[in-house]
């Protein structure tokens, strides 16, 4: 039977809840055990709440350089030396896991499969080409080691379980120095996270200028939404990058998505299309996003927004 | 530095919307418009910056796919690189084999910077550079939106999901590009004529010694299930009836 290491993401302080999207891809290949790798975590309660996961067999703990935050050619080599015993290697499709893997599968010399969306068989996925426009099924042949990122939008996150064992395990690799970290710039607000919110209030160029914006983070203030953008919206210097959602940005899937002032172009379509229900609104009754939207509503954001409110108080 | 590469692939006009074959043997790609990769010419337009600064000599493109590859090139060579490198093969390459190809590439030329895109919008792997600099055995600045150099140090801004992560990296090293690291050039009429005179070596893949058989197996292409068209309201208060109704809304 098959052994599997899923590379935990983290902040240092909590674990990310990719893990156990990654937690519940895994469950779907039939194998052995599951277990999970924290690598320089500052705190423990990171591996305890890996060890918390549903179906989680073991958790490892790899203590690296003080407050070293996560580089991927300082953690790939560990990666690489750890993954021996393992026949899969699984790390969430985040900006994390997509920096980090390839170069671990590079390091074993073994392809790599990015963004699975679904587990077919044991060695059998199907990850999405074209920004989602098509989707492929690849099977990795036997003897092969199965190093792949999981789309966190295509599997829901597993709950606790029965606590799984916590071990420290020391990694012999040579760690490089020619790559620093010098500082991490946060947009973050006091609002939902982006990737976990249940509800997702976006906005798109139509939205017109940072100032605007306010109207739209009120909104989600009042109904307890994260905010995302479009990438015009971003490239205007409306919002952070952090907040751009679509084939370049966040792949999400919020139980209601609204957006506002967006065209619906595929690439920002890509991240949405998991959402349990889309909304529209726009100005324009021939935007493609009506053409997916469950719910449009031509007409101006400008107004619209106000009246739900209003509705809603 | 001396030298920057800058790797491009051809990939399918991001504005073309491609189809699954019926039979699910492939996606049509016959007779669409090809464009460079929309992150390469990013990667481009950075490396010819750097070598408009001074802070670079030479910039050279370096492809691999088919003879066609060449008219992608020819636009790269237009829009400034020095001279072209096409390794030529029909082929279909799985990331750790372009990767494996470019290393090649790599060692022989000697860069103190090799520039790619974040990802092909093809395949989205989102592996190539990450890869390549695994081999090489080098640092690698993914998701870029700011490099500058200084003496043998790139300070890199990465766009990550938590925001806007900076990094240090001795040179050499792989750098991919984001979107927002600029906007690439647009290519006039006489730099395109002037581009004619410029070399693009062709490298046959046999002759570089790389273990490029693909190792997965690609069964079948699915076309995506469509979310099937919703409907219109005419009012707000319609829009949050039906929110109620569908219990997200309050
Ligand atoms: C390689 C590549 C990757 C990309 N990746 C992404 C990505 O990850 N995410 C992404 O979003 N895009 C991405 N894009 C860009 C994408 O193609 C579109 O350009 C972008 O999504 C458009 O953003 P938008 O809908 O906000 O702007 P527009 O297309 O300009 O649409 C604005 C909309 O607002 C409406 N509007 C204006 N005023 C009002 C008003 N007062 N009330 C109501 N409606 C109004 C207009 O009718 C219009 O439909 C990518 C593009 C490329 C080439
Ligand atoms: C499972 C699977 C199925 C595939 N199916 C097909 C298919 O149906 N049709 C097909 O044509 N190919 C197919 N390929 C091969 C594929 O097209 C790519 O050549 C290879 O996988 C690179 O992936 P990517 O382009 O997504 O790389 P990414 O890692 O996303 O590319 C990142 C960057 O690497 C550089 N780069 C990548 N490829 C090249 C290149 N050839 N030359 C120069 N620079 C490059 C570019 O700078 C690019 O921006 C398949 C590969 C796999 C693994």
């Amino acid at each position: 039977m098959s052994r599997i290491l899923i590379i935990g993401e983290h902040d240092g302080r909590q674990l990310n809840q990719s893990t156990a999207r990654c937690v519940a891809c895994a469950a779907a290949i039939n194998s052995a055990s599951i277990e999970i790798v924290v690598l320089g975590a500052s705190s423990n309660d990171v591996a305890s709440a890996a060890a918390a996961l549903a179906g989680v067999t073991g958790v490892l703990t790899v203590r690296t350089a003080a407050g070293s935050p996560a580089l991927a050619a300082v953690l790939a080599p560990q990666i690489a030396a750890l993954a021996a015993g393992y026949d899969y290697v699984l790390a969430p499709s985040t900006t994390f896991g997509k920096d980090l893997l390839p170069r671990v599968a590079a390091l074993l010399g073994v392809p790599q499969l990015s963004d699975v969306m679904s587990v077919l068989g044991p060695r059998t996925f199907q990850r999405p080409i074209y920004a989602g426009n098509a989707l492929v099924t690849i099977e990795v042949p036997d003897g092969t080691k199965v190093v792949a990122t999981v789309r966190g939008a295509s599997f829901k996150p597993v709950g606790t379980g029965p606590v799984a064992p916590i071990r420290a395990v020391e990694v012999s690799a040579s760690l490089p120095t020619h790559t620093r970290f010098v500082e991490l710039r946060s947009g973050k607000a006091d609002r939902p996270d982006l990737q976990t919110a249940r509800l997702v209030v976006s906005g798109g160029r139509g939205v017109g200028s940072a100032e605007n914006f306010a109207l739209l983070y009120k909104f989600a203030e009042q109904i307890g939404a994260a905010v995302g953008a479009s990438r015009a919206a971003v490239d205007a210097g409306f919002v952070p990058n952090d907040m751009q959602v679509g084939q370049t940005g966040k792949i999400i899937a919020p139980e209601l998505y609204m957006a506002f002032g967006i065209s619906g172009a595929i690439q920002h379509l890509t991240g949405i299309k998991d959402a349990g229900t889309i909304v529209a609104v726009n100005k324009d009754g021939e935007a493609p996003i009506f053409e997916i939207a469950d719910i449009g509503l031509v007409g101006d954001l400008f107004e619209i927004i106000p009246e739900i409110e209003k509705r809603l108080r | 530095m001396q030298k920057i590469i800058v790797c491009l692939k051809r990939v399918v006009d991001y504005n073309v919307r491609i189809r699954v074959k019926p039979d699910g043997s492939g996606v049509v790609t016959e007779g669409l418009k090809m464009s460079i990769n929309p992150f390469d010419e990013i990667a481009l337009e950075e490396a010819l910056r750097l070598r408009e600064k001074g802070q670079a000599q030479e910039v050279v493109a370096v492809s691999i796919g088919p003879e066609d590859v060449q008219q992608q090139l020819r636009t790269a060579l237009a829009m400034g690189a020095d001279r072209a490198i096409l390794v030529q093969t029909s082929a279909e390459l799985e990331p750790l084999a372009a990767a494996r190809i470019l290393h090649k590439i790599v060692l022989s030329e000697q860069p103190g910077l090799v520039l790619l895109g974040k990802q092909a919008i093809d395949d989205d792997c989102n592996q190539t550079g990450q890869m390549l600099a695994a081999l090489w055995d080098r640092p690698q600045a993914t998701f870029a939106s700011k490099l500058e150099l200084k003496g043998t140090v790139a300070t890199v801004t990465r766009e990550v999901d938590a925001g806007l992560e900076v990094i240090e990296v001795d040179l050499p090293a792989v750098v991919t590009s984001d979107l927002r690291l600029n906007e690439p050039r647009y290519v006039k009429l006489p730099e395109i004529m002037k581009a004619k005179k410029k070399t693009i070596d062709v490298v046959a893949i046999d002759s570089l010694g790389v273990d490029a058989a693909p190792v997965l197996r690609v069964t079948r292409y699915d076309t995506p299930p469509v979310r099937s068209k919703g409907g219109m309201v005419k009012t707000v208060d319609e829009l949050v009836t039906a929110l109620r109704d569908r219990g997200l809304l309050a």
